[in-house]
């Protein structure tokens, strides 16, 4: 066993884990925060996305060890005193989730590409910058409107 | 229309818990005193079992319990079923093979379940199924559909010697041979309708949870349809009687049909439970997924059409072979059967039909019902030999089409279908225009100056939704009815919870059901809660799959609403003090006819539960109804679907520059959701044509068993969608709803290998269409145009 202490949505928490521990399995087992979600077991399908010291990670392929000090944030911590986080908004006005279990993933990465790239963002970026997440639900088209709306809407937002 | 009723595009009630990551899927369910199940799987395709050795396994620290095949036998726990009987063309009944949960003696595929180990922790069990030892005697393994029946192929199962499941025939082929001697032209093809894997993106998962106390059951599942479940394990694998076995199927990530089979892992969990005295939890990962899901499709089809000199179609002989893998999972003998022949006819006029199925096993993960389920099968014939058809005879793709198109209605095919409705001229016309038909030989010559190959293709899709009614499937094999179920619970207050027999994993019925209810009652969707997916909740129902929670589902709930104003309306008439054939209901509002009396909906609820105002033997008490709906006939959504594309012929990468799509659902609730369900469907459609293919190699060693090597459609593989409807109303159901859930998956491969040949100038393509294989393909028409 080892322990580990993290801000995790801006909360101090810290455990002892066995050394081998994902990330992932840091959040949704010991945390509790069951959002952030396993879709695959190859570091494919994006379902895991997280922000760590405010970059988008794979959680599933990230050691929990390994974010001793560091800031995690996840979809459980983007929206703020009650008001969604412009890019969550983007995806219910857009319908660009189905099934959701690819959302929270999607999300993340979202926020870390306009991050990233900024507000104004084209078609073929948004497809191109989404090549590490899969949903099988929505063909991608709703998602790709919502991400632009979001990074849009992002811009008046701080 | 209302702002939330009948179709407003209402933005959907469930997103705020998915988008905040309070959604509640399986995996995020923690039992108090939970443990953990691992599997361990056959690392052959075929094989017996001589001997398991435990010893080492037991020992492993935190272990509690390791189970296997006999303790199953033990129990007397009842193997896994196949709930459609087929019966051969000689009327012998289908050669179903045992299959139980833990394999017995003998593995049958790369995945098959042998044991199962229950410990503390995950980690714990994993390390412990490394441990077991097994002492296998591998067997040849059958893995090539056309090698299966051959004689002296290695037999998979006792019963059926060679191999074959079944050899099932439909239609007269005495009239498909006449028609075919009178033929003025004969299109011939041979097809492979690839094999797929579902790939729904949360993983399957189950907890089993036994309550001593009550010697009760509770099993949470990602289930598409928590009913089936509870019936299967409780009638046919004898886990516990029904009203001893509570199953929840919480929020599911996705089922594409994956999600409706009854499998060994949630048998074992929930059998489990009561042995170990805890709650034990699997979670799927997704190599098991790959490896253990039913996967879908693996056709093997020759087909023939039947032409006169003008272009008319005669006849059509359809010949096809159906992998159905290792087992018979728990719909899979009609999917290539009754959900796959009597769409043959397409949106054509065809005067004659003949079609001969094979069922096959080979030692291949079990195959069944994936987005479609036998519809894009039968589209993918029927569109690729018209289009051929309409090439050879040098005629126009669409005008071909249009020239066969069934015009009038009701029409009998000689397929068992009777299309209802539909006007496929109008979404033809309508597609062709989207699609700027008129200038695409401008655009494929500015294409060919950039060295590009450039094709369109069409499909002209018909499906069959919401399979019914129940006593026409009991005929056809069906173990079970095809109704649904639904009651309407209005509180005192005037809210009102829906409880449905449906599930929704991601089509949204927590908001579409509401606006029905919206629309009919006139209250705000906010006032509505739709309960689905807990079989203590909901009494009974059929679940969710072949796009029939619109037709079958709302029917059940529109019924249930009828009987509810009905109600309201007597209860009103007291509390008015009015006759009862004078309250009109509007609006939300009781009225008394020509007066300015009158009461809101929920005024009339409450004195529904306070009763002051009628006694018990006028009235009952109380404002709740229940409706099964059982409708008359299948849906028939239709369409047109246009892919244009262009092909790089120095790399094979083909990219798609249009996509146009009108479709016929009926009558649309949410035209957002409905639009949604076509994207989505079109891209498991491209992903069956461009990406998508599980391949076996000759051992039977599943080859593409991670995202690594299965290639699933992302974002940049795809192109915006342009979708329109047509409208024709559904007639067989009180809603005039015909269903969306398959369409685009059903509509899409044909359209895009269409697209390709069109392209490419020969039909000699297989799917999944890779740049190597168009590449290949693509060097064939470089020299073919070279030596114009
Ligand atoms: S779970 Fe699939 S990439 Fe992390
Ligand atoms: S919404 Fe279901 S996987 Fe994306």
């Amino acid at each position: 066993m080892v322990s580990v202490s993290m801000t995790v949505n801006g909360k101090a928490v810290s455990a002892k884990i066995d050394p081998r521990t994902l990330l992932v399995q840091f959040l949704r087992e010991n945390l509790l925060l069951t959002g952030t979600h396993v879709g695959c077991d190859t570091s494919q399908c994006g379902a895991c996305v997280v922000h760590v010291d405010g970059l988008a990670v794979k959680s599933c392929t990230t050691l929990a060890v390994a974010c001793d000090g560091s800031t995690v944030t996840t979809i459980e911590g983007l929206a703020h005193d009650g008001a969604l986080h412009p890019m969550q908004e983007a995806f219910r006005e857009h319908h660009g989730l189905q099934c959701g279990f690819c959302t929270p993933g999607m999300i993340m990465t979202a926020v870390d590409l306009v991050n990233r790239k900024g507000h104004t963002l084209d078609e073929h970026t948004i497809r191109e910058e989404l090549e590490g997440n899969i949903c099988r639900c929505t063909g991608y088209h709703n998602i790709v409107k919502s991400v632009a709306a979001g990074a849009q809407a992002m811009a008046g937002h701080k | 229309m209302s702002a939330t009723g009948i179709g407003a595009p209402v933005r959907r009630k469930e997103d705020f818990r998915f988008i905040t990551g309070k959604g509640q899927y399986t995996d995020d369910i923690n039992r108090p005193g939970q443990t953990y199940a691992a599997f361990l799987r056959s690392p052959h395709a075929h094989a017996t079992i001589k001997k398991i050795d435990l010893s080492a396994a037991r020992a492993s620290e935190g272990v509690l319990a390791i189970l296997t095949g006999d303790d199953l036998a033990a129990d007397k726990v009842g193997g896994l079923i196949c709930g459609w009987m087929i019966h051969s063309k000689d009327g012998s009944p289908m050669k179903a093979g045992a299959h139980p949960a833990l394999a017995q003696g003998k593995v049958r595929y790369v995945g098959d379940h042998i044991a199962v180990v229950v410990a503390e922790t995950l980690a714990q069990a994993r390390d412990a199924v490394e441990k077991i030892h097994v002492d296998y005697e591998v067997l040849a393994p059958v893995v090539a559909l056309d090698q299966a029946t051959k004689s002296g192929a290695p037999v998979i199962h006792d019963v059926a010697p060679n191999n074959q499941v079944y050899d099932w025939h439909l239609g007269d082929k005495a009239a498909a041979d006449g028609a075919f001697a009178k033929a003025h032209h004969v299109t011939k093809i041979d097809l492979v309708n690839n094999r797929l894997i579902p790939n729904a993106m949360e993983p399957r998962a189950a907890i089993g949870d036994y309550d001593s106390g009550n010697d009760a059951f509770t099993l949470y599942t990602t289930s598409q349809n928590p009913h089936v479940a509870r019936l299967v394990l409780s009638a046919f694998i004898g886990i516990a009687p029904e009203h001893k076995l509570r199953v929840i199927a919480p929020d599911v990530g996705g089922g594409f049909g994956s999600k409706i089979f009854i499998y060994a892992e949630e048998t074992v969990c929930v059998w489990a439970a009561k042995k170990v005295g805890r709650p034990v939890k699997w979670t799927g990962d997704r190599t098991e997924a790959f490896l253990a899901d039913a996967h879908g499709r693996d056709h093997v089809t020759h087909a023939e059409m039947a032409l006169d000199e003008k272009g008319k179609i005669l006849g059509l002989r359809v010949k096809t072979k159906a992998n159905l893998g290792a087992y018979l999972s728990t719909f899979s003998s009609c999917v290539p059967t009754y959900l796959y022949a009597p769409l043959l006819s397409g949106q054509y006029n065809i005067p004659a039909i003949y079609v001969e199925v094979e069922g096959i096993y080979t030692n291949t993960a079990p195959v069944d019902a994936y987005r479609g389920a036998g519809r894009p099968e039968a589209t993918f014939v029927i569109e690729r030999i018209v289009e051929i058809a309409a090439r050879e005879l040098g005629q126009d793709p669409a005008e071909f089409r249009r020239k066969n198109f069934v015009t009038s209605f009701p029409h009998q095919t000689p397929v068992i279908m009777a299309y209802d409705t539909g006007d496929y001229g109008a979404s033809l016309d309508k597609a062709l225009e989207l699609a700027d038909y008129k200038n695409f030989q401008k655009r494929k010559k500015e294409s060919a100056k950039n060295g590009l190959l450039r094709g369109i293709g069409f499909s002209a899709y018909i499906e069959a939704c919401g399979i019914a009614p129940s006593a026409a499937v009991g005929s056809l094999g069906a173990g079970v009815g095809l109704w649904e179920s639904a009651e309407v619970r209005v509180n005192p207050v005037g809210t009102v919870e829906v409880l449905t027999g449906s599930h929704s994993h991601g089509q949204g019925h927590e908001t579409t059901f509401a606006q029905l209810v919206s629309d009919r009652l006139g209250i705000s969707i906010d006032q509505v809660a739709i309960v689905h997916g807990d079989t203590d909740k909901v009494q009974f129902g059929m679940g969710t799959y072949g796009s029939r929670s619109g037709a079958v589902g709302m029917s059940a709930i529109s019924k249930a609403l009828d009987k509810v104003v009905a109600k309201a309306k007597k209860v009103a008439a007291y509390a008015l003090e009015a006759s009862e054939g004078d309250i009109e209901f509007k609006d939300g509002r009781f009225s008394v006819a020509g007066t300015d009396k009158s009461l809101a909906f929920g005024e009339v609820a409450l004195q529904a539960y306070i009763a002051h105002k009628f006694s018990g033997q006028e009235l009952e008490p109380g404002l709740k109804e229940g409706a099964f709906y059982d409708p008359t006939n299948f849906t028939f959504p239709s369409g047109v679907h246009i892919c244009e594309l262009e092909i790089d012929p120095d790399t094979g990468v083909t990219t798609i520059e249009r996509w146009t799509a009108v479709d016929d659902f009926g009558n649309i609730i949410n035209p957002m959701i409905v639009e949604g369900q076509v994207h989505g469907g079109i891209a498991q459609g491209v992903g069956q044509a461009l990406y998508e293919g599980a391949h076996y190699d000759a051992n039977g060693q599943l080859v593409t068993a991670s995202y690594m090597d299965y290639c699933m459609p992302r974002a940049d593989d795809l192109p915006s969608f342009v979708i329109d409807t047509t409208l024709t109303p559904c007639p067989s159901n009180p809603l005039g709803i015909k269903g969306c859930g398959e369409a685009g998956a059903i509509a899409a491969p044909p359209a895009v290998i269409n697209a390709i040949t069109d392209a490419l100038g020969h039909e000699d393509i297989a799917m999944p269409a890779s740049p190597q294989a168009v590449w290949r393909a693509a060097q064939k028409s470089v020299h073919k145009l070279a030596a114009e």
